[in-house]
């Protein structure tokens, strides 16, 4: 097992860009998401680490290697794919066979991998059966360990829970993680659920309209998010932003919005005033938000939605802008249509570049 | 009234006269939608008894009676006669014979041949449709075009054969020698004209199974490893069975159809090499005014139809694969 | 912002040059272009076995029958002749036979989708008394080879008095199973939802036929007719025996009597069957799929 190195990949389909000098390092043994909105490339990244897509530019290595023009069969590699492509005339175990045949594998090695493969993922019972005999998480297993059959450098998956129903989803979830831990894989996993991305991931890499936004661990994709897109994307309720000016109030550098003036930290304030930002978006997060009697922004609450253990309350400031406020159940609720005061400690405020994107670093 | 109901409170209660309901009219509606459906289906039923059943079932009648040899005089009644008669004769097992060989030689040939071209021309090249065209263009022409056409080529006279240097004096179509001793060089002939005839539908049939091949699955193959002839035989040809089955049963039924071929090259010669059975039916019609012995051989061709078709069904679908 | 923010480690880089890189991809690229013209090749090669006949009909329906007999033969017609055509079409009645054909196509292919349509309607919307058998009767129509039938239905279109007509010619195609079965599949899709808006805006059932069905099931039904259109304009063996003379002739037989007339002018009996090729071509030229549709209904699954 070692790891998969992307440096300055593109691919263009005629003249539109689908992939634009994305680099990329997966580590050995690592869980890596590729996460993003439809379109936005990043299954023609894993397309392309399989070799079923040629990059317009860039180089390719899998295990130090240099793959960038060898066929798929060559380069070690396992998909599974989102529809499973089990091949539908065959047997299960003939299905998890196949790879092993196709390389021309004696046939006792190739039995007793296949008894691996198939013990490892609990088909032992259904080798006999076709995949239109199977249930949906059933044919997954066996798409599985087809790929785990051949033991190879790494293994890619796309969009994988997709086709399951939620109840089974989050099953499988946690199976996937606890077999890659259990055969020490490197996993190229690519998905355009934050959830899976957060829960399954050892670092997520993030994509959109074919550019690489991030990539870290979740938590700190989460707490950092490194432009206006992620922060965005990465939560749910999404992060708040509320647009706004950066100007002096005394010797305070102060984000003046819609809703009122919100004072910064002092470093991100420095940060601000170095990076020559003026135009700029207030990012906090739903639960980091306080309704009480004293806080720097104004609004007036419009709906609330009440979850059972949580309540989500949405307010809109005077520009029209919205920001959902996470409270707890307990907490006694403020009533529709009042005017409340919104607070939130300083840590716990992100900054971004209005112009850019970019958030400020101190 | 439940437990939710009451909690409710709902008032069943109903005060004043009961409001007056819209006319039912369920009853007649049955009828009339039976009627119709009747008939809308009697326009073509009225065809098919008068031009499908009707002649199916007469040719048993017609069977049984001996056409008087010349017009005027009453045919004979002769039963079973005439069938045991015409099916026992040399005659009829030639056409059978010749029939056979004819479905073996263009069956498999076009199927094979469309399936090639039709593989050839699947993949993503530049242009590829205009080869397409090409491929499917014998769609346009009909039997008694390629006959004409392969008909004059082969002429040795006038034909333009030699042109290819090919001897002249012995022309296809009136060689008596045989190919692999099995099969006349006068069929061989007319079997190849049908293959190109036939190649714009066999390719176009073929192509549209191909499309149907879903590309993940072949994309999973490369995956895995195989090579194409791999993939190939592993997974397109079994994700074609059903096309090829379809192909193989309608390419039986249309082989043993063949007319026009053989009346405008051969007319069942030389020395009745090529007389399939339906030019000897025909032949018997028009040629000798025998229609008892026609129908006969009517019959025969629909049993030997049917059973091959029924045939192939029983021991080729079960290596069909309908999986999806 | 294009640079991701992520190191990629520098020792890799600078392992493999990149002209060496650029180097293995040049020959990559060199080994597949070499694969792509022989794939050119070939299809090329077998194109032109499948055109050739059609080629030489086109190139000697414009020769001399000089110019034919010369050895080495005339690949391409520097001096056309398109006398050939004209005698062709006058001489040789192509223009009647042309005629006959388009008529008697018309006719059959209105009809097969007249009670195709009907018929598939019926079976899709309706409930009636042996339902079920008569759809198994409509199949069966198809187990029947037509050669089977020729012999009454000769005699009983002399009985009726069509022998050697339109009506005679037609008589025996008007209805297919083929036809209703194709239809009443696309029928089955349109959704019940319709069916009832339809019902309560008033609609009854040949209005909802005609508005609604019809309209939106275009594609089998362009699909069926071209179908039609190609199994009747090729039509042989019925024409054969169900005309007697040139006044109700169809093309195809029109060609044998072309050829066996003109045995020695073999150019004139070539120009007859480029004309009778040309209408087959623009159909398939114009309706390239709907032909393949039809074609193809029954043999391909999903």
């Amino acid at each position: 097992m070692s790891g998969v190195v992307l440096q300055g990949i593109g691919k263009r389909f005629g003249d539109v860009v689908a992939v634009d000098d994305v680099n990329l390092e997966i580590h050995d043994q690592e869980f890596l998401v590729l996460l993003g909105p439809s379109g936005c490339g990043k299954s023609t990244v894993l397309r392309m680490i399989a070799g079923l897509e040629d990059p317009t530019e860039g180089t390719i290595r899998i295990g130090a290697r240099n793959m960038t023009d060898v066929e798929p069969k060559d380069r070690d590699i396992a998909m599974v794919f989102q529809s499973y492509a089990l091949y539908p005339h065959m047997t299960v175990a003939k299905n998890i066979e196949f790879p092993l045949k196709s390389r021309n594998v004696p046939k006792e090695e190739r039995a007793a991998a296949v008894k691996a493969a198939s013990a490892s993922l609990g088909l032992d019972e259904l080798l006999e059966r076709k995949p239109s005999e199977l249930s949906g998480g059933q044919r997954q297993r066996v798409a599985l360990a087809r790929a785990i059959v051949r033991q190879p450098e790494a293994f890619l998956m796309d969009e994988p829970l997709s086709n399951l129903d939620a109840k089974l989803r989050v099953q499988t979830r946690a199976e996937l993680v606890e077999l890659q831990r259990r055969l020490h894989a490197t996993v190229i996993y690519v998905t355009h659920d934050q959830v899976e991305a957060m829960t399954m991931g050892d670092r997520i890499a993030i994509m959109e309209a074919g550019v690489l936004q991030q990539v870290d661990a979740p938590q700190t994709v989460y707490d950092e998010p490194a432009n206006l897109f992620v922060a965005r994307f990465i939560g749910n309720p999404p992060m708040n932003t509320i647009t706004g000016t950066l100007g002096r109030e005394g010797d305070q550098l102060v984000m003046t919005t819609a809703a009122g003036a919100a004072p910064l930290p002092p470093d991100v304030a420095a940060a601000a005033a170095r990076d020559g930002v003026e135009l700029a978006v207030l990012g906090v997060r739903p639960e980091h938000l306080l309704i009480g009697s004293e806080g720097a922004l104004e609004a007036t609450v419009t709906v609330i939605e009440s979850l059972g253990h949580e309540r989500h309350v949405i307010c809109h400031l005077a520009d029209g802008e919205m920001v959902i406020v996470r409270q707890a159940a307990d907490v006694t609720p403020p009533a529709a249509g009042s005017t409340v005061r919104v607070a939130a400690a300083p840590e716990h405020l992100h900054l971004f570049d209005a112009e850019t994107g970019l958030r400020v670093r101190p | 009234m439940t437990e939710v109901g009451a909690a409710q409170g709902i008032d069943l209660a109903i005060e004043g006269p009961e409001p007056e309901a819209p006319r039912r009219r369920w009853f007649k509606r049955e009828r009339r939608e039976a009627l119709l459906g009747l008939a809308l289906v009697v326009p073509a039923l009225v065809i098919f008894c008068a031009f499908i059943f009707y002649p199916f079932l007469k040719n048993f009648e017609l069977a049984l009676y001996r056409t008087a040899p010349f017009p005027g005089l009453p045919d004979t009644y002769v039963g079973l006669d005439q069938i045991r008669d015409v099916l026992g004769s040399s005659q009829f097992w030639n056409s059978l014979t010749i029939t056979v060989l004819f479905a073996i030689l263009t069956v498999p040939i076009g199927i094979g041949l469309g399936l090639g071209l039709a593989v050839l021309a699947h993949q993503q090249l530049k242009g590829v449709a205009v080869y397409r065209t090409i491929f499917s263009s014998t769609v346009a022409t009909s039997v008694a075009v390629a006959s004409v056409i392969f008909g004059t080529l082969f002429n040795a006279q006038v034909g333009l054969l030699p042109w290819l240097g090919v001897d002249p004096k012995i022309p296809f179509l009136e060689n008596p020698n045989m190919v692999l001793g099995v099969f006349p060089i006068a069929l061989v002939a007319v079997a190849g004209v049908t293959i190109w005839q036939n190649l714009g539908l066999s390719f176009i049939l073929m192509s549209a199974g191909l499309q149907a091949v879903p590309d993940d699955l072949l994309e999973a193959a490369e995956v895995d490893g195989a090579g194409s002839w791999s993939r190939f035989r592993n997974v397109t040809l079994p994700m074609l069975s059903p096309t090829i089955f379809f192909a193989v049963i309608i390419g039986g039924i249309f082989a043993f159809q063949t007319f026009g071929q053989i009346d405008l090259l051969t007319q069942g010669g030389p020395d009745e090499k090529t007389n399939v059975l339906t030019f000897f039916i025909v032949d018997e019609l028009r040629g000798q005014k025998n229609a008892g012995k026609a129908a006969v051989l009517a019959i025969a061709l629909f049993v030997v139809t049917l059973t091959l078709t029924l045939f192939q069904m029983r021991f080729l679908e079960k290596r069909v694969n309908y999986e999806r | 912002m294009s640079a991701s923010p992520v190191p990629v480690d520098a020792a890799l880089l600078t392992e493999t040059p990149r002209d060496a890189v650029f180097f293995r991809q040049t020959k990559a690229r060199r080994r597949r272009s070499l694969r792509t013209f022989g794939r050119y090749t070939l299809l090329s090669v077998l194109a032109f076995l499948v055109l050739f006949p059609i080629y030489i009909t086109v190139v000697n329906s414009l020769l001399t029958p000089e110019q034919i007999a010369s050895r080495p033969p005339t690949l391409f017609p520097t001096d056309p002749t398109w006398g050939t055509y004209g005698e062709a079409w006058n001489t040789g009645h192509l223009g009647e036979y042309l005629k006959n054909s388009f008529i008697m196509t018309g006719i059959i292919v209105f009809f097969q989708l007249l009670t195709a349509t009907l018929a598939a309607y019926a079976f899709a919307f309706l409930e009636f008394p042996f339902k079920r058998l008569l759809f198994v009767v409509f199949l069966a129509t198809l187990m029947v080879p037509f050669e089977v039938t020729i012999i009454t239905n000769l005699n009983t279109v002399v009985d009726l008095g069509i022998y050697d007509s339109y009506l005679g010619l037609a008589i025996p195609f008007l209805a297919t199973g083929f036809g209703a079965f194709l239809l009443r599949q696309s029928f089955l899709t349109v959704p019940r939802d319709l069916k009832d808006a339809a019902a309560l805006d008033g609609y009854g059932h040949l209005r909802f036929l005609a508005r609604v069905v019809v309209p939106l099931s275009r594609p089998t039904m362009a699909a069926l007719a071209v179908f039609a259109f190609l199994s009747s304009w090729n039509q042989y063996l019925w024409p054969l025996l169900v005309t007697k003379d040139d006044k109700y002739r169809t093309v195809q037989i029109g060609l044998k009597q072309l050829r066996n007339t003109n045995i020695d002018q073999i150019n004139v009996t070539f120009a007859g069957v480029v004309i009778a090729i040309i209408p087959l071509a623009i159909l398939l030229l114009l309706f390239q799929k709907q032909l393949v549709r039809g074609l193809t209904a029954g043999a391909v699954k999903g």
